[in-house]
C-alpha cells in the first residue's frame, strides 16, 4: 500500500474557518435554511439519519403492538372463529373492520416501514453519505445536488407511503403479492405502491452518486485496494441498488396499472399470470436483502479492525466476496417461489442459493480470524460487532435449510422464515447499524457518549433480540404459520416468551436513546480520533469542517496498517507499534 | 446531471492537482468523466425498467403463441410503426449532429439540429396518439378488463393489448421527457453555454435520446411484426 512520506500540501489562498459543518449561520432562519438547501453530504446524511431513526421507532412501535396481540392465543385456527384479542373493537378510517384486518394492517405497516423507510436507507444513505467522502478523502459526493434531490425524494415518497398506510389500511404485507394487491378493493394500495415506487428513485440516485464518487473522487494515491472495506461494501451495495431497483419500479408501476386500468397482466381471471409478479418482485427483493446486509458487512469490518486494533484478516477476500455476493444475488430470486415453480426451476434456484452461502461464510471466517489474538477493547461498538457475528451466523445458517427444497416446503410461510430473516436483517443489519452509530457518533456529533450505559444497552438489546426470535425457529418447525393474529394453545408458552423478549429489546433501545440524548446535551467533547482508527475520516476534525479537510489528505498508510502506522492525531505512546520479530521479513 | 464547472484546476500546486476552490472535483476531465459515468448508470436503469415489459411479453407470447400472432396482425398496423421507427432513427442522427455542432463550435448547428430532433419527437407522438391510441380507444381495443372490442381474434387479445398499451405508453412518456430535456438544451444553446470543451450536458441528453430510440427499435418488431 502507498507509503508517501510527505504530508498534505497547502490548500490555496482562500481562508477556511474551523467551524464544524453544522455550525449556526447567525440567525435561526439562516441556520434552518442552511440545512434545507444544503448540498453538504454530511448534513444530508444527518437528515437521513434522523429520518431513518424515526422510521425505526415507528416500525418498532408497530412490532411491539403485533407482539402484544400474540401474547394471548385466542384459540381459533382450529375451530374457525377468527378474532384477535387485543385489536377487538378497533376501527379504521374505513369504519368497522375485524381485529384480524387490524392485525394485517399492522404487520403491513411494520414490514413496509422497516424495509423501505428504515433498513434500505439506514446504512447507505445515512452513515454512507456521511462517511463515504470522508473515508476516501473527498470534499463531497460526485453529484451533491442529486444527493439533495435523493433526500427530498425519500422524504416525499416516505410521507406518501406513510399517509397511504396509516390512512387507508393496506393489508398486503411488504411483498404486495398479486392478485391480493391488485384485486382487493380496500385501502390505499395504489398510493402505497406509488410511495414505494418514489422511494425507489431515491435509492437509485444514491446508488449512482456513490458509484461515481468511488470511481472518481478517491484522494490521490488511494488505489482500489487502499479503500476501507466500508467503501467497498457501499460500492457493491450501490451497484445492486442501481441494477435491481428499476425492476421493482416497473413491477410496482404494473400493479398501479392493474389497479387503475385493470390491465390484467397479473390477474388470472383475465388471462394474466400472478406468479410473474412474484418473479418480478423477488428479482428485486432478493438483491434488496443484500442492499440491506452488505453495508452491514462494511460496518462490521471497520468496527472489528479498529476495536481489535489489528490488520483485517483477508482484506481482498472480504472485498471480493462483497462483489461476488452482489453478482450471485441476481440469480437466486426463485428461492422465494419454491411453492410456485416447476421442479426443474426449483432445483436450479436451490443450487444457486447454496452458492451465496460461500462468500458469506468467507467473510465470517475472516472476521473471526481477525479477532484471534487481538487486543480487543470491549466497548459498545465492539459488543455490537460481536453480537452481529453471533446473530448473523445463526441467520445465515438457517438460510440453507430454506434453500433445500424438501425442508422448505415444510418451513415456508412459517415462523421459521420470520426468524431467519429477522436474524439476518435485525440481528445483522440493525446490530451493525447501531454499532456503527456508536462508533462514528463522536465523528458525526463531536461528542462522546457514556460508554458504561452504552454497554448496558447493547447487552439488553442482544438478550432481548435472542429471546424474541430464537423460539420462533422452534415455533416454525412445529407448524406455526406466519401472518396470523391468533394461534392454537400449544404455542402459547413460546409466544409469551417471545413477546416478553420484545419488551427487553425495547428497553435496551430506550437506554440507547437516552445515552444519545445525554451525549448531545452534556457529552464530553470528542477528540479527532477517539478510537485510534486509521481510516481517513479520523484525520478530519470531530465534527469535520464544511469541506471535510483543511488540505487534501494523502495516503500515507493503508486503512488497516495497525502494525506499521500510528493513528492520526494519536501518540505513539498510546498506540505502540509491535517490535518486529527477528527473522521475520517486514511487509511493506 | 450536474452543470459543468469551467474552472480549471490549480495544477501548479504539485505534486498533484489540488482542489478547485468551490468545487469538489479536482479538474474538468474528472468532472466530465464522472458525469458521463453517472449517465451511463442511469441509462442502465432505464433498460432494466423496460426489461420488465420484455419479460412479460416473453411469458405471454409463450403462453398464448397463436393468439399473440393474430392479435398483433389484427390490431397493429406495421406501416404506422415503421414510419415512426424511421422518424426516431432520423432524430437519433440529428442529435448526433447537434453534438458535432458543439464540438466544432457552431452554435447554429446545435440549435438547428435540436429543433429537428424535437420536431421528429413531436411527430412520433402525434402519430402515436392520433393514428393509434385514439382509434383504439374508440373501438374499445383496450387493455385487460377494459377490452370491449366486438370482434376478438382469440381469448387473450386483452393481454396482448395490455402489454402493448403499458409498454408503448411508458415509452411515450420517455419521449415526452426527451422533448423537455432537448428543449432545455436548446435554451442553453441559445445562451451559448455549449462549446468544444463543455458539452457534457448536451452529450448526456443525446445519450438519453439514443436509449429512448433503442427501446423503440426493440418494441417495434416485437409488437408489430410477430
Ligand atoms: C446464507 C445466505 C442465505 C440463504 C441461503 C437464504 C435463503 C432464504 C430462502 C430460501 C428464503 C425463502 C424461504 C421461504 O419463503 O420459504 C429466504 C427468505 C428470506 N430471507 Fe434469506 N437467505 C440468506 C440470507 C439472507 C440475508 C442476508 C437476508 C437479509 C439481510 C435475508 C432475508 C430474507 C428475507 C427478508 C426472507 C423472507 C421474505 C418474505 O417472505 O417476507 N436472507 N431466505
Ligand atoms: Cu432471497
Amino acid at each position: 500500500m502507498a507509503a508517501h512520506a510527505a504530508h498534505a500540501h497547502p490548500h490555496g489562498s482562500h481562508g477556511h474557518h474551523d467551524e464544524p459543518y453544522y455550525a449556526s449561520k447567525g440567525s435561526l432562519w439562516k441556520t434552518v435554511m442552511s440545512w434545507v438547501y444544503t448540498v453538504d453530504h454530511k448534513k444530508i446524511g444527518v437528515m437521513y439519519l434522523v429520518a431513518v431513526l424515526l422510521a425505526f421507532f415507528l416500525g418498532g412501535v408497530f412490532a411491539l403492538l403485533l407482539r402484544a396481540e400474540l401474547y394471548e392465543p385466542t384459540k381459533t385456527l382450529a375451530d374457525g372463529t377468527v378474532t384477535g384479542q387485543m385489536f377487538k373493537g378497533w376501527t379504521s378510517a374505513q369504519g368497522e373492520v375485524t381485529s384480524n384486518n387490524i392485525y394485517n394492517r399492522l404487520f403491513s405497516l411494520h414490514g413496509t416501514v422497516m424495509v423501505f423507510l428504515f433498513i434500505i436507507p439506514s446504512i447507505p444513505a445515512a452513515l454512507g453519505n456521511i462517511l463515504l467522502p470522508l473515508m476516501i478523502g473527498a470534499k463531497d459526493v460526485a453529484f451533491p445536488k442529486l444527493n439533495l434531490m435523493s433526500w427530498y425524494t425519500y422524504l416525499f415518497g416516505g410521507a406518501f407511503a406513510l399517509w397511504a398506510l396509516i390512512g387507508g389500511g393496506v393489508e398486503t404485507g411488504w411483498t404486495f403479492y398479486t392478485p391480493y394487491s391488485s384485486t382487493t378493493n380496500w385501502g390505499n394500495v395504489t398510493a402505497m405502491v406509488l410511495g414505494a415506487f418514489i422511494l425507489g428513485f431515491s435509492s437509485i440516485f444514491t446508488g449512482i452518486n456513490f458509484i461515481v464518487t468511488v470511481h472518481k473522487l478517491r484522494t490521490p494515491g488511494m488505489g482500489w485496494f487502499d479503500m476501507p472495506l466500508f467503501v467497498w461494501a457501499t460500492y457493491a451495495t450501490a451497484i445492486i441498488q442501481v441494477l435491481a431497483t428499476p425492476v421493482l419500479g416497473i413491477t410496482l408501476l404494473m400493479i398501479v396499472f392493474e389497479r387503475v386500468f385493470r390491465t390484467g397482466i397479473f390477474d388470472p381471471a383475465l388471462g394474466g399470470d400472478p406468479v410473474l409478479f412474484q418473479h418480478f418482485f423477488w428479482f428485486y427483493s432478493h438483491p434488496a436483502v443484500y442492499i440491506m446486509i452488505v453495508p452491514a458487512f462494511g460496518v462490521v469490518s471497520e468496527l472489528l479492525a479498529v476495536h481489535c486494533r489489528k490488520r483485517l484478516f483477508g482484506y481482498r477476500a472480504i472485498a471480493f466476496s462483497s462483489l461476488a455476493i452482489a453478482a450471485i444475488s441476481f440469480l437466486v430470486w426463485g428461492h422465494h417461489l419454491f411453492a410456485a415453480e416447476t421442479p426443474a426451476a426449483n432445483a436450479i434456484f436451490s443450487a444457486l442459493t447454496f452458492l451465496v452461502a460461500i462468500p458469506t461464510a468467507i467473510k465470517v471466517f475472516n472476521w473471526i480470524a481477525t479477532m484471534y489474538k487481538a487486543s480487543i477493547s470491549w466497548n459498545t461498538p465492539m459488543l455490537y460487532a460481536m453480537s452481529f457475528l453471533f446473530n448473523f451466523t445463526i441467520g445465515g445458517l438457517t438460510g440453507p435449510p430454506l434453500a433445500t427444497l424438501a425442508t422448505d416446503i415444510h418451513l415456508t410461510d412459517t415462523y421459521f422464515v420470520v426468524a431467519h430473516f429477522h436474524y439476518v436483517m435485525m440481528g445483522g443489519t440493525v446490530f451493525a447499524f447501531v454499532g456503527g452509530l456508536h462508533h462514528w457518533w463522536p465523528k458525526i456529533t463531536g461528542r462522546m457518549y457514556n460508554e458504561a450505559w452504552g454497554r448496558v444497552g447493547a447487552v439488553l438489546v442482544f438478550i432481548g433480540f435472542n429471546m424474541t426470535f430464537l423460539v420462533q425457529f422452534i415455533l416454525g418447525t412445529q407448524g406455526m404459520p406466519r401472518r396470523y393474529a391468533t394461534y392454537v394453545e400449544m404455542f402459547e408458552g413460546m409466544h409469551k416468551f417471545s413477546t416478553i423478549g420484545t419488551w427487553v429489546l425495547g428497553f435496551g433501545f430506550v437506554i440507547h436513546l437516552l445515552v444519545f440524548v445525554l451525549s448531545l446535551v452534556s457529552g464530553k467533547k470528542a477528540s479527532a480520533n477517539p478510537w485510534g482508527g486509521l481510516t481517513m475520516e479520523w484525520e478530519a476534525a470531530s465534527p469535520p469542517i464544511e469541506h471535510n479537510f483543511h488540505r487534501e489528505p494523502l495516503m500515507t498508510h493503508g486503512p488497516y496498517d495497525y502494525d506499521t502506522a500510528v493513528p492520526p492525531h494519536c501518540n505513539e505512546k498510546d498506540y505502540p507499534l509491535p517490535t518486529p520479530k527477528p527473522g521475520m521479513a517486514m511487509a511493506h | 446531471m450536474t452543470t459543468l464547472s469551467t474552472k480549471p484546476g490549480n495544477a501548479d500546486l504539485a505534486p498533484h492537482e489540488s482542489y478547485v476552490p468551490g468545487s469538489h472535483w479536482r479538474n474538468l476531465q474528472d468532472e466530465t468523466e464522472g458525469a458521463k459515468l453517472g449517465m451511463w448508470l442511469f441509462l442502465s436503469t432505464e433498460i432494466l425498467l423496460f426489461s420488465g415489459f420484455f419479460c412479460a411479453y416473453a411469458v405471454f407470447r409463450m403462453l398464448y403463441p397463436g393468439n399473440w400472432h393474430d392479435a398483433s396482425q389484427y390490431y397493429l398496423n406495421w406501416k404506422i410503426g415503421a414510419v415512426n421507427t424511421v422518424v426516431l432513427l432520423l432524430s437519433s442522427f440529428t442529435v448526433v449532429l447537434a453534438i458535432r455542432g458543439a464540438q466544432t463550435n457552431r452554435n447554429w448547428m446545435i440549435q438547428l439540429n435540436l429543433l429537428l430532433t424535437n420536431l421528429c419527437a413531436a411527430f412520433f407522438l402525434v402519430v402515436k396518439l392520433g393514428w393509434e391510441y385514439w382509434p383504439k380507444w374508440q373501438k374499445g381495443e383496450l387493455p385487460g378488463a377494459a377490452f370491449t372490442y366486438g370482434n376478438p381474434q382469440g381469448t387473450h387479445d386483452n393481454i396482448f393489448l395490455s402489454v402493448y398499451w403499458v409498454a408503448t405508453a411508458t415509452h411515450g412518456v420517455h419521449v415526452l421527457v426527451g422533448i423537455i430535456v432537448l428543449t432545455w438544451c436548446m435554451i442553453k444553446a441559445s445562451r451559448r453555454e455549449f462549446g468544444p470543451r463543455h458539452y457534457t450536458f448536451l452529450e448526456n441528453a443525446g445519450l438519453y435520446w439514443h436509449i429512448v430510440d433503442v427501446i423503440w427499435i426493440f418494441l417495434f418488431p416485437l409488437l408489430y411484426l410477430v
